[in-house]
């Protein structure tokens, strides 16, 4: 599996750690519901096709970077800087 | 027998081997397979189950029987295929699982009590009495079943692993693969061919046939010398690609040095590449099948593609009187070579009625079939049934063919199933099986080698449109173009065993007895009966098996399915993998500025992560680590000690932003810190948990130095740039490591500011420098930074140099020690120190304490947000019977105290219902003349006073302990600041 970092180019995914869901960019406030703090720190899903992950591409540039990706084909659609997913806010 | 004239063998240069100790002889290019078989050695193997004796059956990697072993002591290699292992000046072969010799081997008695020994017997027959299968029946099976054996020591063969990338990968070099590569690479892509052969031409170099008007053979080496004149170009032969994977990675092994003496210790045995291809050409070719019938695996019994090979590319007649029994047209091509080699050929039995072969100088019987063998050790004779009747013929040699099998496993890798094809009685890849790869030729069910030439460069110029290049024009060769005409046949009609899978032992009965006791899925039957399940995955007997299992259940080829083809395609030694990692290679080596000091004083070096750190520096006179120890704990609790502590993380924090993300990320407070000051500070993960400890010293009004563990400093950092990319992209903030930077220095004890004054330029005193000051100083001239913090409770500093100047700063400050009745210490003192004082590590902080949990609940601002303070605050994570954080001392009759040990109330039961919390961190105290410990306790510090149990089932110790305040040195804290 190779992943196409927007800084360094496309690389093999032993440069990159593995953090899970992209779900960990929207950190609710700290006086969210509790029900946001269990959905933001525990509960995932663990669905079977599209999936928005995020890596860090630790043997390399140090970006963290959302993966879009398809859990079955394994196929990966999309590589963004999480700095720019932030920014624009797209992490729906 | 060697056919004078035939074969691309180096007949100028002759080669001695041995098999079981016998000297033979063979030539340059000669495999083993094909160097016995022209000493008229055909028995080369015993079979897995029955010890059967067994032949060779192929003239490749697909080969199941001849196995043996290369090489002796250390270096031998079990289950070398005969049909691949090249032979050398020197090369030794031996034969495996047989007792006492190949040719009389004591456990071929086992195919005597073979009505016992069916598809699952040992699911049948070993259930009574239960406890006899592990202590008799599988020991006794295991050592009567089995292929060969390790050595049992270390190998000393060196293996590499490397990366490679190309725009297209072209697997296979036979003429589909020679013109995917020719047509890809002059169009100008970077192009990686790879063979498992030791040169390019596949099948071309086994047949005689002629493609652009030369010698099939003479075409593929011009196209391979054009080929490897071009610099885009690496051709790749000795080398299986292994696997398929996502993103267009594939695995390949290049067998290096396996066709050589081992010379070196450099060159590698194996190399396993990780190869990144953006297109791939699958051109794998295709693997002939045998049929089966009664006694089908007698040595001599070989498929027919095999026999023409050993003929056409080595010169080689494997038998004196040939014959062939063949349901398609593609093996009378046997015969034909044969007879023109002045080889006699005995008979053609052909299944099909309606054959057609002209006039030929032997005997073909149409509509006839082989129904038996004869012969002892090798074969003598068949038996075949005719539309007239019985009939025996003698011959020492039969090739079978029952057509050929595609090899779409590399398409299957990717979860991909290949699709059933009734015209040729094959399955073929299926369209897109593995994003990328573009299976062509023989492997995609195209037969004549006309055929496969214009795939070659269909399926290149598909690949060069993908990669969006020009396709430069390649003219396609004259070929064959003979139509692959075939009637399937799988296993002729009669008693007694007709073996499938000839590695596994399993024959049409067992596939058909597993169909009887209902294991019908083809997953089912393959467990079942183990077909398809040895080294060889089953590749020359997957398919007929199936058919028999489809035939058994009543129902058709393409609903029975096929098993999973899984990586590797052939078998992959670990050493390869793992190339690198043996010995120390197995994780990199991290050593600090003082690690060649601290070697020469003796200290034993021990692990910590990567690093390598001194456990204690004994003395001549000390006989035991603990004498070193309390020896080093006394320099910094007397007069003064000088400790390494450069592997903490060390990172460099800067910009406006600075003190936000200190606030963010510790639970303290850092904005208020003032410049020349450090602060202690606790870090928490998002869940509540403690993270990481440490210390981090304000430089500047927007510039912090953060220490951390040295175990997290990986994870600390990673959470550092989680934060500040992934959560606060707005702040302005940067941060690197600066670990190897920096060296390092503890200077501890009462005398440490005495040490420090004589080697600084500017004194120190308690106004400038109170505990917890920071700052720079000049050090013999060098600019480094000094640090008023203690781990160890005393008066203590630690000072950093620039690391070049890191060896000599150590060994000056040890030798200041020294002169002051001081020294240095190590981890084992330094470890001591820390828990007399209470001071926590990862033993504590393990991942499943909180703030509270370790007593620093207050250390939590409520002015501030952080990471980890919502989660902290979860009732379940406050409760006061929490196991929290306390001190321990033995005070029963046994003095001992482990670290693992767990906690029960006074007279409890040492059962887990009453377990109350275990002990982290041991020492003994020189301090207290005691041991110490701390561990986590329910109620925590609450119960301070009350006399509790340890028991530590593993070491069987059984301690009564006092529980007491985790400080047991100093709890005032004079001494820091004295």
């Amino acid at each position: 599996m190779r992943i196409n970092c927007p800084i360094c180019g496309d690389r093999d995914r032993r440069e990159f750690y593995y953090q899970g869901a992209a779900v960990a960019l929207d950190r609710p406030a700290p006086d969210a519901a509790e029900t946001s703090w269990d959905d933001y720190v525990h509960l995932r899903d663990n669905p079977a096709g599209p999936t928005r992950e995020l890596w860090h591409h630790e043997g390399g540039c140090s970006a963290w970077v959302v993966v879009a990706r398809d859990t079955v084909s394994h196929e990966i659609f999309d590589v963004v800087l999480a700095v720019d997913a932030k920014t624009r806010g797209a992490t729906a | 027998m060697r056919v004078a004239g035939k074969g691309l063998i180096d007949r100028t240069k002759p080669v001695r081997f041995t098999f079981d100790g016998k000297s033979y002889g063979g030539f340059q290019g000669d495999t083993v397979a094909s160097a016995l078989l022209a000493n008229e050695v055909r028995l080369m193997a015993r079979s897995f189950k029955y010890h059967r004796p067994r032949g060779v059956l192929t003239a490749g990697s697909e080969e199941p029987n001849a196995l043996m072993t290369a090489g002796v002591g250390a270096q031998a290699e079990p289950n070398v295929r005969a049909t691949t292992q090249e032979i050398y000046e020197g090369l030794k072969m031996r034969s495996q699982n047989a007792f006492p010799s190949l040719a009389f081997d004591l456990m071929a008695i086992n195919d005597l009590a073979a009505p016992f020994l069916g598809a699952g017997f040992y699911y049948k027959t070993f259930m009574w009495p239960r406890r006899f299968w592990e202590a008799l029946y599988e020991p006794v099976i295991r050592r009567a079943a089995g292929l060969g054996g390790l050595s049992g020591k270390s190998n000393p063969d060196p293996y590499e692993k490397a990366f490679a990338f190309c725009d297209l990968l072209v697997i296979g070099g036979g003429p589909t693969g020679l013109m995917a590569a020719l047509t890809a690479a002059r169009s100008g892509a970077d192009v990686i061919i790879a063979d498992e052969d030791t040169r390019l031409g596949g099948r071309l170099l086994a047949e005689v046939e002629t493609v652009g008007h030369k010698a099939g053979h003479a075409w593929a080496a011009e196209v391979a010398a054009e080929l490897d004149g071009m610099d885009n170009v690496r051709i790749m032969t000795r080398t299986t690609v292994t696997g398929a994977y996502d993103g267009g990675m594939y695995a390949a092994l290049e067998r290096v040095n396996h066709h050589r003496p081992r010379r070196d210790s450099i060159t590698p045995l194996e190399c396993f590449w990780r190869i990144h291809a953006k297109q791939t050409v699958l051109a794998a070719g295709a693997q002939e099948r045998p049929i089966a019938f009664q006694n089908n695996d007698r040595p001599g019994i070989m498929t027919a593609g095999a026999v023409r090979a050993y003929l056409n590319r080595w010169g080689v007649a494997p038998g004196k009187h040939v014959t062939v029994f063949a349901n398609n047209d593609d093996a009378h091509r046997t015969a034909r070579d044969m007879a023109a080699a002045g080889v006699h050929v005995a008979a053609v039995i052909d299944s099909r009625h309606d054959t057609d072969v002209g006039n030929t100088p032997y005997r073909v019987f149409k509509g006839a079939q082989v129904c038996g063998s004869g012969g002892r050790k090798e074969l003598e004779s068949i038996q075949i049934r005719t539309t007239t009747g019985m009939e025996a013929i003698q011959t020492d040699c039969l090739a079978v063919s029952g057509g050929w099998n595609p090899a779409v496993h590399l398409t299957c890798h990717m979860n991909g199933r290949p699709t059933w094809r009734a015209d040729i009685q094959a399955f073929v890849p299926s369209e897109g099986a593995v994003p990328g790869m573009i299976p062509a030729g023989a492997c995609n069910g195209v037969f004549s080698t006309s055929g496969c030439l214009a795939s070659g460069v269909e399926a290149a110029t598909k690949a060069l449109a993908a990669l969006d290049r020009k396709v430069a024009l390649v003219e396609l060769p004259d070929a064959d173009d003979v139509p692959y005409k075939m009637t399937p046949l799988w296993a002729v009609a009669g008693k007694g065993r007709a073996w499938l899978d000839f590695q596994n032992d399993v024959s049409v009965k067992d596939i058909k007895q597993a169909a009887q006791e209902n294991f019908r899925s083809v997953e089912h039957m393959k467990r079942y009966t183990t077909q398809g399940m040895a080294t060889d995955q089953g590749k020359s007997s997957n398919v007929a098996s199936l058919a028999i299992l489809a035939d058994a259940t009543g129902r058709g080829i393409p609903e029975t399915g096929t098993t999973t083809f899984r990586p590797p395609y052939t078998p992959v030694s670990i050493a390869a993998m793992g190339a690198g990692a043996q010995g120390k290679g197995f994780a990199p080596q991290r050593f600090t500025t003082s690690h060649e000091q601290s070697v020469q004083m003796g200290a034993p070096m021990i692990e910590a992560g990567l690093w390598y750190r001194p456990s204690y520096f004994p003395r001549d006179s000390e006989k035991h680590w603990r004498q070193s120890c309390d020896r080093e704990v006394g320099y910094v609790r007397g007069t003064v000690g000088v400790c390494d502590v450069s592997t903490l993380g060390k990172i460099d924090i800067q910009g406006q932003d600075a003190a936000a993300l200190l606030d963010f990320v510790y639970t303290n407070m850092f904005s208020t810190l003032k410049v020349g000051r450090v602060r202690y500070g606790l870090m928490l993960r998002e869940d509540g948990f403690v993270m990481d400890d440490g210390t981090c010293a304000r430089l500047g009004d927007t510039h912090f130095v953060m220490t951390t563990t040295t175990a997290a400093a990986g994870a600390v950092m990673r959470h550092l740039e989680f934060v500040t990319q992934c959560l606060h992209p707005e702040w302005q903030v940067s941060f690197t490591s600066v670990t190897e930077q920096w060296a390092q220095f503890a200077v501890a004890g009462p005398k440490s500011r005495d040490l420090l004054n004589g080697l600084l330029k500017d004194r120190i005193g308690d106004e400038r420098w109170p505990f917890m000051a920071c700052g720079p100083v000049s050090v013999a001239g060098v600019a480094g930074r000094l640090f008023r913090i203690s781990f160890s409770g005393e008066h203590a500093y630690e000072i950093a140099v620039p690391s070049r100047y890191g060896a000599s700063l150590f060994a000056e400050l040890v030798k200041r020690a020294e002169a002051m009745e001081g020294g240095a210490y190590g981890m084992e003192a330094l470890n001591v120190l820390r828990i007399e004082k209470g001071h926590i590590t990862h033993s504590e902080i393990h991942g499943r304490t909180t703030a509270f949990d370790i007593g620093m609940a207050r250390m939590v601002s409520a002015k501030k947000d952080c990471v980890g303070k919502t989660m902290a605050a979860r009732p379940g994570l406050v409760e006061e019977d929490r196991e929290r954080l306390v001190g321990l001392r033995p005070v029963g009759d046994v003095k001992a105290l482990n670290a693992g040990a767990h906690l029960f109330a006074h007279k409890a039961d040492a059962v887990r219902q009453n377990d109350q919390g275990y002990v982290t961190s041991v020492a003994f105290s020189p301090s207290l003349q005691s041991m110490i410990g701390l561990g986590f306790l329910k109620g925590g510090l609450a119960r301070e006073g009350e006399i509790i149990r340890a028991v530590d089932h593993l070491r069987g110790y059984d301690t009564e302990l006092e529980v007491c305040s985790p400080v047991f040195v100093d709890p005032e804290g004079e001494r820091v600041r004295g």
